[in-house]
């Protein structure tokens, strides 16, 4: 039930390219995965329905018919996160049933990849307005379970068997790169929870966290309304006795790397010409966005490649990202990130908030937490033009997206 | 104030599913503090619902005395009380209440509930109810003393459904909710829903009612509850929407209230003929809560639960309704394994009339099956077709059908004048003439086009399934299927089981009568099964009485301390006068003489008269003078008492041959055909509970139905 700003005749001659706009971004609290989380015996699509309902409630001037798709991604796409979960997600939200939806998967990089697919569609016509997001319920659904590896990886030796497991890739690329030490890793996942921490008293992660109620046996219904996985009274000693599990003296460990983690994101997006007809807020505007693909076996590398290409499009040098929202999969695989732009591991437009190491990574959900955040320091800090969310992504992948920011004095004063 | 006084209650039920008081602090949004959130919950799964019993009122009685000093130290700044998915609470355990045996216990558990809840109503902060599911009874009234409540829209089975079971809402809902929704909305709730086949509200009716202040969907209701409940504490605009709302919805004035009480009384009156005591105790309690304090209402609502609860009619409605209607219902006596059930894929109807097209709708309706309905002209069989599409029509018009559900049942009955058209059906059922030669030949016709494994039923009323099998080459595929009239409404299926049916026909039939949301109850191959039998037997008395000379009035009204629904001459005209006499006199050809066939009844048929009540002019009913000229009446008149004693007897005789025979296997099964298939009250327990408790089984019998 679109009503397109353009006519339809207009798009079937010539075709502009529409601006799209980040209007709003909701998550649940992050949980830790397995019987103790807060969302132990929950269900994966009942987070994702519960930030959507929120998002369509923080926006009351956004009819909910007017929504055009929801695009929700999982990393994996069966019980509680299978059967289409875009669709079911949206009829278990009271959506009218004429709004679509769809599931996505780029592993870790799902909802960033459902905010970059749909918003394509935004900027070639197809939609005004979307609802992106990911959803990982880590307990539900154990990383790699029930995958079924093509033998050909191993006997062609087209992936190292070892780089399925996301922790040896981690190992691995300290092997790539032997000036990141355990030292730095450690040092900068201590950093990760001070940061997280500071965030929360100052208020700047509360605001866009729905509340999740859940239940367990034997001790009756709770609100959840923060996050359970950061442990804000790190210290380098703490870290520097855990074990390595990944590989024998390894540099790999529980404390500088994102935990296993439940929890669900959704994200508004509209073109700039409805955000306006709607009277919907523009927090961000898209300027770019890229995807590349490194060595399986040094996946945390992705994010280089990715954000080379997406600044070449952009026209943009990495000097001109005033912030930087990187995904924590692994200390290592920022800090290489870091190393290879130049950046100083605790330079100040990195992870403001902190990072995935503090807060926690339920997979295919993490890119929409990364636009939040970035939305919340724009808005903050009005002289940062451009920022840029960033992820390593399994198999061997990053994904990189560059936004603009709309309270700087120069906004859109070069957009195509 | 404790609850240790309460214990020897407690030791009365050391086996009770305790549903727990769960609580955990909230912190509430927009700095309106700390909420203790009570979840009751008895930790098992929601095929068990949360239910009271002492040990759980006297939890969270202890519970809330916890939460109210720590409110009075300041720690939480709200209470609110929740349940575990798809229940608040649903109500007292029954089987507990049935089993407090003294008044003086009774009395404790009415005081238990009052105490517990009362503290809700005054926690010394603000507190809330979360009506998230099922609400029934003493499960409402604790949302009732809360001082606020909010519902999910997801909820149903919320009600007050005490007057049915047989006894008063007295933990302080007789009190609370005319106060809360207006006197004329809580008879609804308290009477007239009870009493109109025990109906309940769903969340929005709640909500429209005023029961609840708010209402949220179900797929963040809690999360949308505590947000309310933390802008009602902070006392902004929820708050005084609460209050605007409450003051429209509660407007009454004294009148309004007697006006109320005046019409739950006729309502009970005409529903129930004041058979039972529990309805009228809750008007009485109604109309006495206008003027008293709340202290001085729960004094008189523990008085009337303490004596309720030790009423017959209530440990008959309990053993209906759990027992019967929850359990044995379900569960009949008797079905082989379903295991053995083979599947039907089309069902065959022989004969077009009103039956059968009745039946050929809900095998359409409710199996989903291809139903083909044969008559021996076109003219029948296309009228009969007709009135299937015509009904389904009418369910489109209302709704209880979309248009393609009405498509798909319409497409699903087709009609011939060839019986060629079973060759592939499952299951044929016969509704022709009441005549054992057409019956019979209709089955040889059958059975010459179908497959082996065909069920052959016949819909008979009182011929025997035996007799009309026996000439079939397979006679063990004939079972009897008795439905009631009307097909749709009535909810008993009396299965027979002839001496040769197999177990695999048996439990088809009773797979199917699953399928066709019927309560089946297997019976033998008797004359007239079981509900007939037993309503041909009072029939007989009833006419005979009359005939010997008793006036149509005391004959026909001296069963009201029964509460049937409705009198035998009433019931009588409804079934029409024909078919009642035919079905006495194959009764009488039966049994002989203790089934009484009037001479005077088929004078009226001979004549045309359709009942002896006519309505007159002012709407009152009388016999007219014509219609008593027809007959011939003795002058021997029974007085009403002797009427009731006389029909007590002869239904107990009647019942205590039928368990000899073996007709059914208990008298369990006779009280559950009583209740599904004539409507006969609960409060009666069906019947036999109630001959026993007159002691009409031990007169005739020289022993009760029940023992203990």
């Amino acid at each position: 039930m679109s009503q397109h700003t353009e006519s339809a005749a207009g798009r079937r001659l010539a075709r502009a390219v529409r601006d799209v706009v980040f209007v709003d971004g909701v998550r649940t609290p992050f949980g830790r995965a397995g019987d103790k989380g807060i969302y132990a015996g929950m269900r994966a699509d009942d987070l994702v329905v519960k930030c959507i309902r929120d998002l369509l409630r923080r926006n009351p001037s956004l009819p909910a018919e007017r929504v055009d798709e929801v695009a929700i991604a999982a990393t994996t796409q069966t019980g509680d996160q299978g059967l289409t979960i875009g669709r079911t997600a949206a009829l278990l939200a009271g959506l009218p049933r004429t709004v679509p939806g769809f599931a996505i998967d780029r592993m870790c990089a799902g909802a960033m990849t459902a905010v970059t697919t749909t918003a394509s569609g935004i900027a070639f016509g197809a939609y005004d307005v979307v609802i992106a997001g990911g959803v990982e319920h880590m307990g539900n659904h154990p990383m790699g379970a029930d995958a079924d590896p093509n033998p050909r990886f191993m006997s062609e030796r087209i992936v190292d068997p070892a780089a399925l497991n996301m922790g040896n890739t981690a190992e691995n690329l300290h092997d790539r790169f032997p000036e990141i030490t355990k030292e730095r890793t450690d040092a900068y996942a201590v950093r990760s929870q001070q940061k997280l921490a500071r965030a929360y008293e100052a208020g700047r992660i509360q605001p866009d966290l729905v509340p999740v109620a859940a239940r367990k046996p034997g001790s009756g219904w709770t609100l959840n309304t923060v996050d359970e996985p950061p442990r804000p009274g790190t210290t380098v000693d703490d870290l520097a006795s855990l074990r390595t599990p990944f590989r024998a003296h390894g540099r790999v460990t529980a404390g500088n790397a994102a935990g296993l983690n439940d929890g669900a994101t959704a994200a508004l997006l509209a073109s700039a010409d409805a955000a306006e007809e709607l009277g919907l807020p523009v927090r961000m505007r898209l300027v770019a966005y890229a995807f590349a693909g490194v060595e399986p076996e040094v996946m945390g590398i992705g994010p280089v490649p990715a954000t080379e290409k997406a600044l070449r499009q952009a026209g943009l040098d990495i000097s001109d990202i005033g912030l930087f929202e990187i995904n924590e999969a692994f200390a290592v695989q920022v800090l290489s990130f870091l190393d290879h732009f130049g950046i100083d591991d605790e330079d100040p437009r990195v992870n403001r908030y902190g990072g995935a190491i503090a807060v926690g990574h339920p997979l295919a959900s993490s890119g929409v937490r990364l636009m939040n955040q970035l939305a919340r320091q724009f808005e903050e800090d009005p002289s940062v033009r451009y920022g840029m969310t960033t992820m390593c992504i399994g198999l061997g992948m990053g994904a990189t997206v560059i936004w603009e920011n709309p309270h700087h004095e120069h906004y859109g004063q070069d957009a195509a | 104030m404790s609850f240790e006084r309460y214990d020897e209650l407690a030791a009365l039920v050391p086996t009770e599913i305790v549903s727990h008081s769960y609580v955990q602090d909230v912190t509430l949004a927009e700095g309106a503090g700390v909420l203790a959130l009570i979840t009751l919950d008895n930790d098992l799964d929601h095929a068990k619902p949360t239910t009271l019993g002492p040990n759980t009122l006297i939890e969270f009685g202890r519970t809330l005395e916890g939460l109210k000093d720590r409110a009075a130290r300041g720690e939480i700044q709200a209470v609110a009380v929740t349940g575990k998915p798809y229940f608040l609470v649903a109500g007292a355990d029954l089987s507990t209440v049935k089993s407090v045996k003294s008044e003086h216990l009774g009395r404790l558990m009415a005081e238990l509930g009052h105490e517990a809840y009362d503290l809700l109503a005054d926690m010394g902060v603000p507190s809330f109810a979360f009506i998230n599911g099922v609400a029934l009874g003493g499960g409402l009234e604790i949302a009732l003393a809360a001082n606020y409540r909010t519902v999910s829209s997801g909820a149903s089975g919320i009600g007050l459904p005490e007057a049915f079971i047989g006894l008063v809402p007295g933990w302080g809902g007789v009190y609370r909710l005319p106060r809360l929704i207006g006197p004329a909305n809580a008879v609804k709730v308290m009477i007239e829903n009870p009493l109109s086949n025990n109906r309940s509200l769903d969340g929005r009716a709640a909500y429209g009612l005023g029961i609840a202040d708010a209402l949220f969907e179900p797929a963040d209701y809690l999360e949308q509850s505590l947000l309310w409940v933390a802008r009602v504490v902070n006392g902004g605009e929820a708050a005084t929407t609460v209050t605007r709302r409450r003051a429209e919805l509660a407007r009454y004035d004294d009148a309004a209230w007697t006006g109320a009480v005046a019409a739950g009384r006729a309502f009970v009156e005409t529903k129930t003929s004041n058979a039972a005591p529990a309805p009228s105790r809750v008007l009485d309690l109604l109309e006495a809560g206008l003027t008293l304090t709340r202290k001085e209402s729960a004094a008189a609502e523990c008085t009337a639960l303490a004596e309720l609860m030790q009423t017959p009619e209530f440990h008959a409605t309990v053993y209906a309704f759990l027992d019967l209607v929850q359990k044995r219902g379900k569960r009949p006596a008797g079905a082989p394994d379903r295991k053995l059930a083979r599947p039907v894929s089309k069902v065959g109807v022989v004969g077009a009339g009103l039956m059968a097209s009745q039946l050929a709708l809900l095998f359409a309706r409710q199996l989903k099956v291809p139903v083909v309905l044969t008559d021996i002209d076109q003219a029948r069989v296309d009228k009969g077709v007709a009135y299937v599409h015509a009904e389904i029509d009418k369910m489109l018009d209302r709704k209880r059908l979309s248009q393609d559900a009405a498509n798909r049942v319409r497409a699903l009955v087709t009609g011939s004048v060839s019986k060629d058209v079973f060759a592939d059906a499952d299951f044929v059922i016969e509704a022709v003439f009441e005549e054992m030669s057409v019956k019979k030949q209709v089955f040889a016709e059958v059975e010459a086009v179908v497959s082996p494994d065909c069920i052959l039923a016949t819909n008979t009323s009182s011929l025997s399934v035996a007799e009309m099998a026996a000439d079939l080459r397979n006679p063990e595929r004939v079972v009897g299927f008795h439905f009631f009239n009307p097909v749709a409404a009535m909810p008993l299926l009396e299965v027979v089981r002839a001496p040769k049916t197999d177990d695999a026909v048996l439990a088809t039939a009773f797979v199917l009568a699953k399928g066709l949301k019927k309560n089946a109850v297997l019976v033998q191959d008797a004359p007239a099964f079981v509900v007939n039998r037993i309503l041909g037997r009072m029939f007989g008395e009833i006419t005979a009485v009359f005939d010997e000379g008793t006036d149509a009035t005391t004959a026909d009204n001296a069963l009201r301390p029964m509460g049937l629904p409705m009198t035998p001459f009433t019931l009588l005209a409804l079934v029409g006068l024909p078919v009642g006499q035919h079905v006495q006199e194959s009764l009488h050809a039966a049994f002989g003489d203790r089934f009484h066939v009037s001479a005077n009844q088929q004078k009226l048929i001979d004549a045309g008269v359709k009942g002896l009540w006519q309505k007159q002019d002012d709407g009152s009913y009388s016999v007219p003078d014509a219609t008593l000229a027809l007959m011939e009446r003795g002058g021997s008149p029974s007085s009403t008492d002797e009427v009731l004693r006389r029909t007590q007897d002869a239904l107990a005789d009647e019942i205590g041959r039928m368990l000899d025979e073996g007709v059914v296997a208990a008298p369990e099964d006779i009280d559950l055909c009583m209740i599904m298939g004539a409507g006969w009250p609960m409060h009666l327990g069906g019947i036999t509970p109630y001959l026993d408790r007159v002691g009409a089984s031990e007169r005739v019998r020289g022993t009760t139905f029940h023992q203990g």
